[in-house]
């Protein structure tokens, strides 16, 4: 199946790509956000290896200390130094929010090209449940299947998240996939005689990229948003993961007498959804142009 | 155009079928044995039995599901499992009352600040205050409310000492009082949606500002407040309303982590207690409601955007 016009289009459409790239780097925003996600990255990867002290178990003997030069950021009421803790805090978060997404990703791209491209009763069927799942805040639909499930563990998280996402994900490329089914290279490839999921998955599914990649950096900034406040509400992370949104649960009663122990990962959360969010809308922006 | 609302209520109708559905497949079957989860693992079989017999989940699936569905028009959930097994509607119902007074207030804060913002933008498309508007709002906009509930809070209640640290209020407080206590919570909604509804208000300001109608009346000679206050803005507004009452389901979802964080008895509260004591009952009802609230007020709101909007109305009524 190959074509003489082929080569020359694979270099058009890698300028094309090599084009978007200067433009994104180009934008002030992406790159704040970037070196912002850059930097989180790095403190999970590294994890303890950087942190001044350990951020799980060891004790200092200073419980409940302020801010100073030995604990940048105070020690909790049970002497854990907060700085270490919310260096480390970055390491779950980037581990579970990703993974729901990506999951949410391929189930809600492969719905979206199969409900795009056969339209039909199912088309309606899924649109109809989507409207209805829709309805339900996405905190109280996770909670709800964790309480039902009665188990609280990472993966429980991971799946209730993406079940939510993809029929969200699968709207948007069904629309796109809508948009293309109609045009000429589709006709072509099944006059061709090319099986359906052929040329769902190698034929449309390349020009569908785009959105696709937009709303995956969309949803990554609410599979953060979700994670966190999960956790925060107790049905996400548990203790004594140093995750941001536990430590706040774990904290925040004592506000008034330790702030530092809230504030602080505070703005390592809101960091993070900031910086995601700067990047997908250069993302966005550059891709819809 | 009858045609269009009748067609919207019912998609809205089927919407609510496969809601309750959905409800009740995640909260009341998805747990398994009733019973036992109630009971724990040491109780005996006949004992599970007897109870599972009692709170009639030993019957089939499909026939719970209708013998449950049927008491919902009439705001019937069944009883709490929970100790002293209330009626769930007399739990829900002063929660619910609740939810509405904090909602109602985030809501008529954002409106207009949501509103102003996005004039302002939109009236400077590309200098540094819509920049800054745009940026600020969405950044705002992806933070959780919580952590936004918690910022406030420091700064105005603990470090300042101007607003109460809950939104509970004592028995018999008066309605002033109540606003007191509400103004935390809501403004820590309000910043979740003001980019939102920043961003609806500047693109219809954009459209109306680039419209022939606009042209026109500066070609007239109108003066540019005149131009904007009659024509640019009159076009923008009313739209921007209907379309910022869809956000309500965000809202709702909201309502979750502030009522924890204010500690205020709201229906977000209540669901997520009877989570933590797996009150199966109490938990289908709470986000059985909150869905039920947004796909009707989504609805209100579509209407009322078709209504509003000469395009929808006329292609409906074709």
């Amino acid at each position: 199946m190959t074509s003489f016009a082929e080569p020359a289009a694979r270099s058009e459409s890698s300028v094309a790509r090599r084009e978007r790239l200067r433009l994104l780097v180009r934008s002030p925003s992406f790159i704040v956000g970037a070196v912002v996600i850059l930097f989180w990255i790095t403190c999970a990867v590294l994890g303890d290896r950087i942190t001044p002290y350990d951020p799980r178990f060891d004790q200092t003997p200073e419980i409940g200390a302020a801010p100073s030069w030995q604990h940048l950021f105070g020690t909790d009421r049970l002497g854990r130094d907060v700085f270490s803790r919310v260096l480390a805090g970055s390491r779950d978060i980037l581990l579970i929010a990703p993974l729901a997404t990506l999951l949410a990703t391929l189930i809600g791209t492969t719905l979206g090209l199969i409900t795009g491209y056969f339209k039909g009763i199912a088309d309606d069927t899924i649109s109809r449940v989507v409207d209805a799942l829709l309805a339900i805040p996405l905190i109280l639909l996770a909670v709800t299947v964790v309480a039902a499930l009665g188990s609280r563990s990472t993966w429980t998280v991971i799946i209730v998240i993406a079940a939510v996402f993809s029929p969200i994900i699968a709207r948007t490329v069904r629309a796109a996939v809508l948009g293309e089914a109609d045009l000429d290279y589709v006709e072509a490839a099944r006059l061709r005689g090319e099986q359906s999921p052929y040329v769902m998955f190698s034929e449309v599914l390349p020009n569908v990229m785009p959105p696709i990649l937009v709303e995956a950096t969309i949803r990554l900034g609410y599979a953060i948003f979700a994670v966190a406040t999960l956790s925060f509400i107790g049905f996400g992370l548990q203790p004594p993961s140093p995750d941001w949104a536990v430590q706040i649960a774990d904290n925040y009663q004592d506000l008034a007498f330790e702030w530092w122990t809230v504030l602080f990962p505070a703005m390592a959360i809101a960091s993070l959804v900031v910086a995601v969010n700067l990047v997908s809308d250069s993302v966005q922006q550059v891709l819809e142009r | 155009m009858g045609r269009y609302i009748a067609k919207r209520v019912g998609l809205a109708l089927v919407t609510l079928v496969l809601l309750s559905m959905i409800v009740f497949a995640a909260a009341q079957l998805l747990p398994g044995d009733l019973g036992r989860s109630v009971l724990g693992r040491d109780a005996s079989a006949e004992a599970v039995a007897e109870y599972n017999h009692a709170h009639g989940t030993d019957r089939s699936a499909v026939v719970q599901y209708l013998d449950w569905a049927s008491g919902l028009p009439r705001a019937d959930f069944g009883k709490s499992l929970v100790p002293p097994e209330e009626p769930v509607w007399d739990v829900i119902r002063p929660a619910l009352l609740n939810s509405l007074k904090l909602a109602v207030y985030a809501f008529l804060l954002v409106v207009p600040f949501g509103i102003l913002g996005g004039i302002l933008s939109g009236l400077r498309v590309g200098k540094a205050t819509d920049r800054g508007i745009t940026v600020v709002g969405l950044s705002l906009a992806v933070v959780p409310e919580f952590v936004t509930g918690l910022v406030l809070i420091l700064v105005f209640s603990i470090w300042a000492g101007w607003l109460p640290v809950t939104a509970q209020w004592e028995p018999g407080a008066g309605p002033l009082d109540q606003v007191k206590h509400l103004t935390l919570p809501a403004i820590a909604l309000t910043l979740v949606l003001f980019g939102y509804v920043a961003r609806i208000t500047r693109a219809g300001v954009v459209e109306a500002l680039e419209a022939d109608y606009t042209r026109t009346a500066f070609l007239k000679g109108l003066p540019r407040k005149t131009v904007i206050r009659r024509h640019v803005l009159r076009n923008a507004i009313l739209p921007t309303i209907a379309v910022v009452a869809t956000q309500v389901g965000y809202l709702l979802g909201g309502l979750v982590a502030i009522e924890l964080l204010f500690n205020y008895r709201g229906i977000g509260l209540t669901t997520l207690e009877a989570a933590q004591l797996r009150d199966y009952t109490v938990l289908s009802a709470g986000v059985l409601v909150i869905g039920f609230t947004y796909v009707v007020v989504t609805l209100i709101a579509d209407i009322i955007s078709a209504l509003l909007n000469p395009r929808i109305r006329f292609e409906a009524s074709e």
